[in-house]
């Protein structure tokens, strides 16, 4: 419709919008200045200095650790889950389909405190472990709505005949099921990680006595105005995600038309 | 198979979706009086006070526009990355998806570094002897930043379909004569229908209910419908109050989502997620 070179001036405009925060954020990490905008020689100070912040440190190690246990736990859950989900009757399995998708379609606000009252009327200490379960709590939707769409894939009777052979039902699961629906777990598995390592508000409401993942600690120092080691972290969140999106794509390069099906199932 | 494989997770869905709900409404239709609840709506009464009328209208309109402008700027992206050659495109896709992959916050306080007193442009406006400009803490730095932030939530919905749409049918409407802007208007647009629903919702809702955005670009007295929950729950300790709005936004996100899915053909584009 539109003449070409329109076109192309658009989509770079488009990409310009969409980098050159990131590459702002990652030129002044090497800046001496502590004043935004004035460049006042190159340094390494602020990584320096970021290495050195026990609480930035400590919040890593908690982000990594919650993703690594609620993506764990929640896969496990969300699997068995959606192969019970699959064998319902339709009226039950469409209010337990229906409840599933509350976390999904609520704001996150909305579940974070939700989850705090919850806490609270429990009087659990808020802290490690109520996030944990805050998170393996809004992780297991879509666990179950990434597994579903493989089970309703499997033909009918596989596990019948599996069974029929003589497979106890836990040996038909190991050997049959999970072999088919494997990538909708796999896929349900990275949802949930991802989530959890990227999740703020959940957290913000649900942590507590000195926990807190990356999200809050940028936060709270985003708060206090700007902060060269968020630049320093910046640039080393977006390189390991570079790092990750080219081990993917290297060994996804042959699966990855039939990733892109599945996405759009 | 066994049925009882589901019973873990119907006891975990009730006790930690469910419980958790019903305490929210409980909360929202008492208040507190000597260390009791008592049942009583001055809650959802004091918010028609014209204190909180503001705020929710400053969030509805600031949403609103957000959304449009993730439109105009959204479709045609998603029409030109959906005319690409496939190489080239799954190339831009990626690209595109990259920035999105950083923390949300990060992405967010990225701006306050360039729109800052001392940011990038007041700094290149102040070298070349302009006058420096207050482009941080109003309501264009949130518009802004919910633009940025949820962008590509308008824009793969769209693309997805376009992706997905019968080309025969284009080349239908030509063969029959239609000129590129009326096989655009009457063909591919409204086949796209269910794309741009499904992408204005997924940038309407977070747009509405955010406190991020407005905290870090909009400074504290820009205050969202979002914004005042998290004072009620974490500074006020109001969490009566606090549940009457998380349940009057719930509310209407839920109805403005029913709305958008009634003119929602058969699957939209929401196979991203």
């Amino acid at each position: 419709m539109v003449k070409k070179p329109f076109r192309k001036i658009y989509i770079v405009l488009l990409y310009v919008f969409l980098y050159a925060p990131i590459v702002v954020l990652i030129i002044f990490s090497f800046n001496n200045s502590k004043l935004r905008g004035n460049w006042d020689g190159f340094t390494f100070r602020w990584y320096f200095q970021l290495f050195k912040d026990r609480y930035i440190l400590k919040s890593l190690y908690y982000t990594i650790t919650i993703a690594i246990l609620s993506s764990i736990i929640s896969t496990v859950i969300g699997t068995i889950s959606a192969l019970g989900i699959y064998n319902m009757k339709s009226i039950k399995k469409k209010i337990v389909l229906n409840i599933n998708y509350l976390p999904v379609l609520n704001p996150d606000i909305v579940t974070g405190i939700a989850l705090m009252t919850l806490f609270i009327f429990l009087k659990m200490k808020l802290g490690f472990m109520t996030m944990l379960l805050a998170h393996i709590t809004f992780n297991i939707p879509y666990v179950i709505l990434a597994v579903l769409p493989k089970l309703k894939q499997l033909p009918k009777d596989i596990i019948e005949a599996a069974l029929d052979l003589g497979a106890t039902p836990v040996l038909a699961f190991k050997k049959v099921i999970l072999p088919e629906i494997k990538p909708g777990v796999i896929t349900g598995a990275l949802i949930a990680f991802t989530l959890s390592i990227d999740d703020f508000v959940i957290s913000f409401f649900t942590t507590g006595s000195g926990v807190t993942n990356l999200s809050i600690t940028i936060y709270s120092m985003a708060r206090r105005g700007i902060n060269p080691k968020i630049n320093a972290l910046s640039s080393l969140m977006f390189l390991s995600v570079l790092v990750l999106l080219v081990l993917i794509n290297k060994r996804t390069s042959n699966k990855r038309e039939d990733v892109f099906i599945n996405e759009k199932n | 198979m066994k049925k009882y494989v589901i019973f873990p997770y119907i006891f975990w869905s009730i006790l930690f979706i469910v419980v958790p709900l019903i305490l929210v409404l409980i909360f929202s239709i008492t208040i507190k009086a000597n260390e009791n609840l008592v049942f009583s709506l001055d809650n959802f009464k004091r918010f028609l006070e014209p204190v909180y009328i503001k705020v929710l209208t400053r969030s509805l309109t600031l949403a609103l526009i957000s959304t449009i402008i993730c439109l105009i700027l959204g479709y045609p992206a998603a029409l030109i990355l959906s005319k690409e050659v496939t190489n080239k495109r799954n190339i831009l896709i990626i690209l595109f998806i990259v920035p999105m992959w950083m923390n949300f916050l990060l992405r967010t306080y990225a701006w306050m570094t360039i729109l800052g007193k001392n940011g990038l442009i007041n700094n290149f406006l102040s070298w070349t002897g302009l006058p420096t400009m207050n482009l941080l803490y109003n309501n264009g730095a949130v518009i802004l930043g919910m633009v940025y932030n949820f962008l590509p939530f308008m824009v793969f919905p769209i693309y997805t379909v376009l992706n997905k749409m019968d080309k025969s049918v284009i080349e239908a409407a030509k063969d029959l004569g239609a000129n590129k802007l009326k096989v655009f208007l009457k063909v591919v647009f409204p086949l796209s229908l269910p794309g741009v629903t499904a992408g204005i919702t997924m940038v309407f809702m977070p747009a509405v209910s955010t406190f991020v955005i407005s905290r870090l670009l909009g400074g504290g007295q820009y205050m969202l419908i979002g914004n005042l929950i998290e004072q009620q729950f974490l500074f006020v300790g109001d969490w009566n109050f606090g549940s009457a709005l998380s349940l009057i936004m719930m509310i209407m996100i839920l109805i403005s989502m029913a709305l958008m899915s009634k003119y929602d053909r058969k699957d939209g584009g929401q196979g991203l997620w």
